[in-house]
């Protein structure tokens, strides 16, 4: 799973998708995951790197990395549509 | 090395809720690098925002509609050229184009006034009632559409494309109808004003995305920047855009202006649907009112298209700032009545 390459994360959690004008809010954990997104992690690096920085089961990890995932999927910031 | 100064005439200074260009092509205009300038500007009624903003327009006149014709508009730009010796025209209003345009060879010839217009030709085949054809023949993608001269016709026609249709004015305006009742509505009321036919077009559901540009003529795109509206106003006009990326809708600009030898400014408006498929809704022969964008992002299209007239080398703009926004406001002046009083008996201030 990739974002897509021109997508611009600001460090204040300001994404910008310069194809389509649109602009979001993400949260400081949302940046964390774009931001390693950006660096080409896969999944499980992600989630080592979000558990190691944020006190979280690995439960409720999954399913919220899950449901940001669609998120961001839904307006088409992924790559791998 | 001195510039040289420019006097340039400038229409379209209503700036209102649906703003004419002028006041964004003169801020284009001060901005240039290249040259100087005076700006003179051309109105048509006396509460044109424009002719009172003195930082902006050095000396106003007013105008003929254009309803009065060719002829007495060329009088008025006559006894305004004697005072003014102006170089270059900027035309800004669909409806005064056709003048402007027929009266492009008798303005250089006689009074050595110039303009960037595109041709008789292109400003015919681009009309609303036209495109359907204009883009089968240019190759882009347009959604299909009938004129019809009765609210009789529409039914066929819904049911042909199926609702919601967009019920548009030859000229003006366009408004979504999701049923009957509402079309022959809309088509009474676009009619009254703006006359027939009404045209009946397939809906598009899409975000808005435009392109201002200019073509020089001979194929070649000199400038594009691709907006996509942010805010938009009841009367549909964008209060807020944003530059965008997008080599898609570049690369049909560029087929455009290829295969139409386009001259001039225009504005390129579509919708892009949810499949990333854009269809060309209409192409205005003007910049359009958001055209001080394209400077904001790095083209300064109406400092170009006065060099391309003036002999200058100019050279087509490779890039602009993509994220480059604009926020559209409103402001009230306050003006001495004398001024008023000065255009409205004068016509001149």
């Amino acid at each position: 799973m990739r974002i897509k390459k021109n997508i611009a994360v600001s460090d204040t959690g300001f994404l910008f998708n310069p194809s389509t004008g649109d602009s979001y809010s993400v949260n400081p954990i949302g940046m964390d995951i774009v931001q390693l997104m950006k660096l080409n992690k896969e999944n499980d690096e992600i989630k080592k790197a979000i558990m190691n920085d944020y006190f979280c089961d690995d439960a409720t990890f999954e399913k919220d990395f899950y449901d940001f995932t669609m998120v961001l999927r839904n307006y088409k910031l992924l790559d791998d549509e | 090395m001195s510039k040289p100064k420019y006097t340039i005439a400038v229409t379209g200074l209503n700036a209102i809720d649906s703003p004419g260009p002028g006041l964004a092509i003169i801020r284009g205009l001060r901005d240039a690098k290249s040259f100087d300038v005076r700006i003179i500007g051309l109105s048509y009624e006396a509460l044109e925002p424009g002719i009172y903003l003195h930082e902006y327009v050095d000396k106003t006149y007013q105008i003929p509609f254009p309803t009065a014709g060719q002829e007495v508009l060329f009088e008025r730009l006559t006894y305004i050229n004697e005072q003014e010796n102006i170089d270059f025209l900027y035309p800004n209003f669909d409806a005064e184009l056709y003048n402007f345009i027929k009266l492009q060879k008798q303005l250089e010839n006689v009074l050595n006034i110039k303009m960037v217009l595109p041709t008789i030709d292109q400003f015919e085949e681009r009309h609303k009632i036209n495109l359907y054809e204009y883009g089968l023949k240019h190759g882009i993608n347009v959604p299909k559409a009938q004129p019809v001269y009765n609210t009789f016709e529409i039914p066929a026609i819904a049911n042909q494309y199926g609702y919601p249709i967009v019920v548009k004015g030859k000229f003006y305006d366009a408004k979504v109808a999701y049923n009957m009742e509402q079309a022959s509505q809309h088509f009474n009321k676009i009619s009254t004003q703006w006359g027939l036919p009404i045209l009946i077009q397939a809906f598009v559901r899409g975000s808005e995305v435009n392109v201002c540009g200019i073509g020089d003529g001979n194929g070649h795109l000199l400038g594009a920047v691709p907006m996509r509206k942010l805010y938009i106003t009841d009367k549909g006009k964008a209060w807020a855009g944003i530059t965008l990326d997008n080599e898609k809708l570049l690369e049909i600009t560029k087929n455009m202006v290829e295969s139409t030898k386009w001259k001039g400014p225009f504005e390129m408006e579509f919708v892009k649907t949810v499949e990333d498929e854009y269809y060309l809704l209409e192409i205005n022969p003007r910049f359009p009112a958001w055209c001080y964008l394209t400077v904001g992002a790095g083209q300064n299209q109406m400092e170009a298209l006065v060099n391309l007239a003036m002999g200058g080398k100019v050279e087509p703009f490779t890039e602009y700032k993509i994220g480059t926004m604009f926020i559209r406001y409103s402001n009230d002046l306050i003006v001495d009545i004398n001024e008023f009083e000065k255009i409205s008996t004068v016509g001149e201030l």
